[in-house]
């Protein structure tokens, strides 16, 4: 598998020692502990909102699997976008395109972590929970990061897949099954996505320019990017009310989730009219918020609903 | 000879692999007992 050259890395870089510096904190950052904690997270709620029989001590392990399955997919991804990364702003003082720890290191230290991930999965819950982390390690790797990212707007639209399965997988672990539940909180992330990223890049569009990364503001423009933001938070609302709509969720959750959400779409609707910097920001920081709260929600609806 | 920085880091990263096989060993038997007390989904 090819990797595009790097700039400034490899070993051809001017520092001859690349990763004799490496410092395990580095290998952590490698896992981006903070997508990681949040897959985890929403994991853990597929998982709790199943209400198996699993043991606490196995559902623990089943939480820890799908976060370093996060966490070996983000360390490939630096891998393979180390060029990527080197030429941005935001990114360039990762591990890779620092030169603290080499390319190989860092594609070897992903594939055996998201391996070990998988298997442990296997070995702990269920063979589909962990075919479902395989399938989305391999799908974040292959087809949003090699296939999609510098090829199409679409790439995060499509590529958020991946991130969207981790209640999935949660479930699967508790249950052996897939069920409606479940599948409506991938629909939630898959589309929440486009609107939490598209925002982060209104504001580092040059960033993304310079690397040549096709995201929307570089290709499509900031009127248009701002648009879809909006069009994506609208639609967002049919997946985060249908738990409640279907009395898969109680009233608190629902009460919750119309709070959440007109907060969200109100900040997009202000985004699309006026689209300043500190607006896209405030959007950006408010979906991780909106995610983390809804999920959150379910989680007490189902304890105070029990 | 004398203990440079890179050794120490060197030693550092070889402390921090000798915790995760052990973490990992530990991780292992209590999934094990966990499954076979019937805990498994």
């Amino acid at each position: 598998m090819a990797r595009p050259s790097a700039v400034g890395i490899g070993p051809d870089a001017p520092n001859t020692r690349l990763g004799e510096e490496a410092r395990v904190a580095d290998f952590f950052a490698l896992l981006k502990p903070r997508v990681a904690a949040l897959v985890a997270f929403t994991g853990f709620v597929g998982l709790w909102l199943a209400g198996g029989t699993v043991h606490p001590f196995l559902a623990a392990v089943a939480v820890l699997a799908i976060a370093l399955g996060s966490g070996g997919a983000g360390a490939i991804n630096m891998w393979y976008e180390a060029d990527i990364d080197a030429r941005m702003t935001r990114t360039r003082s990762r591990p890779v395109p620092a030169g603290r720890v080499s390319p190989s290191a860092a594609l070897g230290f992903g594939v055996v972590t998201a391996t070990f991930a998988v298997m442990t999965l296997a070995l702990a819950t269920t063979y589909l929970a962990a075919g479902l982390l395989a399938g989305a390690v391999l799908f974040y790797v292959f087809v949003y990061t090699i296939w999609l990212k510098r090829r199409t707007p679409q790439n995060i639209v499509i590529g958020g897949a991946a991130g969207a399965l981790p209640p999935v997988i949660g479930w699967a672990a508790a249950t052996g099954t897939i069920d409606l539940f479940p599948l409506l909180l991938f629909g939630l992330i898959f589309i929440w996505t486009p609107a939490h990223f598209w925002a982060l890049a209104l504001y580092k569009a040059e960033d993304y320019a310079r690397a040549s990364v096709p995201m929307l503001p570089v290709v499509a423009g900031q009127a248009e990017t701002r648009r879809q933001i909006l069009l994506y938070a609208v639609a967002l609302q049919a997946f985060a009310l249908a738990p409640w709509a279907l009395g898969l969720s109680g009233a608190l959750y629902g009460t919750g989730a119309v709070v959440l959400g007109a907060g969200f779409v109100a900040l997009a609707l202000a985004l699309w009219r006026r689209g300043t910097v500190s607006l896209a920001r405030a959007t950006f920081a408010y979906s991780i918020l909106y995610l983390f709260l809804s999920f959150a929600l379910l989680i007490v609806d189902r304890a105070v609903g029990r | 000879m004398p203990i440079t920085d890179q050794h120490r880091r060197k030693r550092g990263r070889n402390l921090a692999l000798a915790g995760v096989l052990v973490a990992l060993v530990i991780l292992f038997y209590f999934m094990t007992l966990a499954r076979m007390g019937g805990g498994g989904s």
